[in-house]
């Protein structure tokens, strides 16, 4: 089963006892914060979780794969993701 | 920004105790490991996805010394960013 906000915003609240409401609203700040982080820059790290990162990926060449053209990618800025290495040995259930 | 970093500002804009801002992270994080060390997936509209990809085994190098190395098949939990994030952060 695919995890989605609803069932976190579930188990806050019934791990707090919030009303439904309050805990949808601090779930939402929760991840607005994390992705205000990252948009000004700065990586978030979560022990025993892992680290989102931003990384700035320099201009490169590339291809319209449906053409064949040319053309220069712009320089951008994309979040990765490296999981800890105890997520690591959980996901492999060691 | 860190754990403690987030729970303190978790904790400022929705006025929450500390105690209980470092609970609301936890469960969050605990909710998305549980998920994903039964391989599961997890979804959060603008923000990502995260799924449990897996990796054959392959025979690997030490890049110092060149000896052979058999590399077991693995899982790795794989984060694609969401299409808001995205963009909030190329725009910054």
């Amino acid at each position: 089963m695919t995890l989605t906000k609803v069932e976190i915003v579930e188990s806050v609240h019934n791990q707090i006892g919030l009303p439904k409401n309050k805990s949808t609203e601090i779930v939402e700040t929760l991840i607005e914060i994390i992705k205000s982080t990252l948009a000004s820059g700065e990586d978030v790290l979560i022990s025993n979780f892992g680290k989102f990162c931003v990384k700035e990926k320099r201009e490169r060449k590339g291809r319209n794969p449906a053409t064949g053209d040319d053309l220069m990618l712009e320089p951008r800025k994309v979040v990765t993701f490296r999981c800890s290495g105890k997520l690591r040995d959980r996901v492999n259930g060691e | 920004m860190n754990r403690s970093d987030l729970i303190n500002s978790l904790k400022d804009k929705v006025a929450l105790s500390r105690k209980d801002a470092g609970k609301v992270v936890d469960t969050f994080f605990d909710a998305l490991k549980e998920t994903l060390s039964k391989s599961d997936r997890v979804e959060i509209r603008g923000f990502g996805s995260f799924s449990v990809k897996n990796y054959k085994p392959y025979v690997g190098r030490n890049p110092k010394t060149g000896e052979k190395i058999n590399v077991t098949s693995k899982k790795l939990p794989f984060f694609k960013v969401g299409k808001e994030l995205k963009e909030m952060v190329d725009k910054s």
